[in-house]
């Protein structure tokens, strides 16, 4: 547990003192919300329809973008290695990494969801729908996103094999996730979508650190 | 048979064009596949025999 | 027991790339054989013999490719999923081989599925793409194979370019089933259900026969292609072994 505690602190410490690594994604969200709205005049009706479309994918896309630095200060300084080899047991300190970087990204998203929802005329009522499925689903995309950078934080130029190899991992989570939102705006029951959200993040949870371990074992030999 | 002449076969009732596109590039598939191993073959002997050559030659 | 002491037996025999080189040559030939010949009957009878469908006419056959291709490129991913497995926990190198050797024909095949698929909607609903459960679903799994495709190009090593892949591979198989459902699931919030892409419900045995026996032979070309593959990539990754050289030696020309 001290294990676990000690390395949420680190992480916790450093996120806050390189803070342009997790601000910029989420700058990156919102300018991107902008650039749809801007893209297709800015009317209600048409913003309203594809609202839930537009946050997720950007989510998506701005998670990818965060994911970059999950590893990579600590591949190039050393403490990675010392982490895999050392750590016992090595996943949790690596679930406390993936817990702290979904705060400042997944989390961090979910609870300013209301503000992207306002900018893009989604309706009141599905806004409890959004914002849940972004809290249940963006631990999934943090954890399965892991999986993906522990692949690529050796090599040069990851950022797009990172984003080629996630994506299409992430499709299911896009589909529920937005998929509720949009049944809920047409007046369905949702709490399916949901759960199914929850059940992927719990299979990622139990899955994906050892993953993510094993990734990290091959990307440390190189 | 459920054609009766061959232009009956190839016009396909008016959906040649999709038919054949369709088992032209199934045919262009399987065929890279084929050879695509005969040419990696070929490739793997002819550069294995040219370096051993290269080592006979740089031994004596 | 007798067949558990025979399974592992020709378990550890797989562990050497140089038994399976060996003994592969008469299975390689024997599935290509079985292929020609099942793919020739088999395209033959559904291109000239079997009748027309009464509702789309003539261009239903194309499911005689179209289906084959579609379930041998699934059951590709399935077996480097497997063999990601087997080389994660046994370090077996045969795998990481396999692994190599079935992604360019399990990519080619999921293309081609799409590729014959599009051309099949055409005539048949009147577009070339349609976002169906299964076009979609194929397109994502598309996406797996090229992205394992990638990565394997992305990791000079060739050792840690295997299990980077095995891992990816097994990810992506945990994944297909979701990622199936959830477009399943996702078809069902738009679609007026007037797209049916051909259940084959209750196909007449003239029909079903030909379908039979391409699902067959493109299974063997699969077989057949992949020792061809593995083959060459024993070869190469033992060249520098006696008796590769030996080979090499005797090949002579």
């Amino acid at each position: 547990m001290s294990l676990f505690r000690a390395q949420l602190r680190r992480e916790w410490f450093l996120l806050i003192q390189n803070n342009e690594e997790v601000l910029n994604p989420l700058f990156f969200l919102f300018l991107a919300i902008s650039l749809f709205a801007l893209a297709t005049g800015g009317g209600p009706d048409v913003l309203r329809d594809y609202a839930p479309a537009i946050i997720w994918v950007l989510v998506l896309l701005a998670n990818l973008l965060s994911l970059e630095g999950l590893f990579r200060r600590d591949f190039e300084d050393g403490t990675l290695e010392l982490l895999v080899l050392k750590a016992e047991p090595a996943f949790l300190a690596l679930l406390a990494k993936v817990l702290v970087h979904w705060a400042f990204s997944g989390l961090a998203m979910a609870l300013l969801s209301p503000l992207a929802a306002l900018i893009l005329y989604l309706p009141t009522s599905a806004l409890p729908t959004l914002m849940l499925g972004l809290l249940i689903g963006t631990p999934a995309l943090s954890l399965i996103g892991a999986v993906g950078a522990a692949l690529t934080v050796g090599l040069k130029r990851g950022g797009a094999l990172l984003a080629l190899l996630v994506l299409p991992l992430y499709v299911p989570i896009l589909i529920f996730g937005a998929g509720a939102v949009l049944e809920q705006m047409a007046g369905i029951e949702t709490l399916a979508q949901i759960y199914w959200l929850g059940v992927i993040t719990m299979a990622s949870l139990t899955l994906a650190p050892f993953a993510v371990q094993a990734a990290l074992r091959v990307s440390l030999e190189q | 048979m459920s054609f009766d002449t061959w232009s009956d076969f190839f016009a396909m009732g008016g959906h040649g064009l999709y038919v054949w596109l369709a088992y032209g590039a199934a045919l262009i598939v399987i065929l890279l596949n084929v050879f695509g191993v005969r040419v990696a073959r070929r490739r793997f002997f002819r550069q294995a025999r040219a370096l051993e050559r290269r080592a006979r030659e740089l031994e004596t | 027991m007798a067949l558990t002491d025979t399974l592992r037996r020709w378990w550890h025999k797989l562990g050497s790339p140089r038994w399976f080189y060996e003994i592969s040559g008469p299975w390689q030939t024997g599935l290509a054989v079985l292929a020609t010949l099942l793919l020739l009957v088999g395209t033959i009878w559904g291109l000239a013999i079997a009748p027309a469908d009464y509702q789309q006419g003539n261009s239903f056959r194309i499911i005689y490719v179209h289906v084959p291709t579609a379930i041998v490129s699934q059951t590709a991913y399935l077996l480097m999923g497997a063999a990601g497995l087997v080389l994660l926990v046994w370090r077996m190198k045969l795998a990481d081989m396999v692994l190599a050797a079935t992604v360019p024909f399990g990519m080619s095949m999921t293309a081609l599925a799409l590729f014959t698929g599009a051309v099949w909607g055409k005539p048949t609903w009147g577009a070339w793409w349609v976002w169906d459960a299964r076009t979609t679903s194929m397109l994502v799994m598309l996406f797996l194979y090229i992205g394992l495709y990638a990565l394997r190009q992305a990791i000079p090593r060739e050792e840690a370019a295997g299990r980077a892949c095995a891992v990816l591979a097994l990810v992506g198989t945990v994944n297909i089933p979701i990622i199936k459902y959830s477009v399943d699931w996702w078809l069902t919030l738009h679609q007026p259900a007037t797209f049916k892409l051909t259940e084959a419900p209750s196909m007449p045995a003239e029909m079903y026969l030909p379908l039979l026996l391409n699902v067959l032979g493109i299974y063997c070309l699969f077989g057949t292609n992949l020792i061809g593959r593995l083959k060459v990539t024993i070869l190469e990754r033992e060249s520098r072994t006696q008796w590769v050289r030996q080979l090499v030696g005797s090949s002579g020309r």
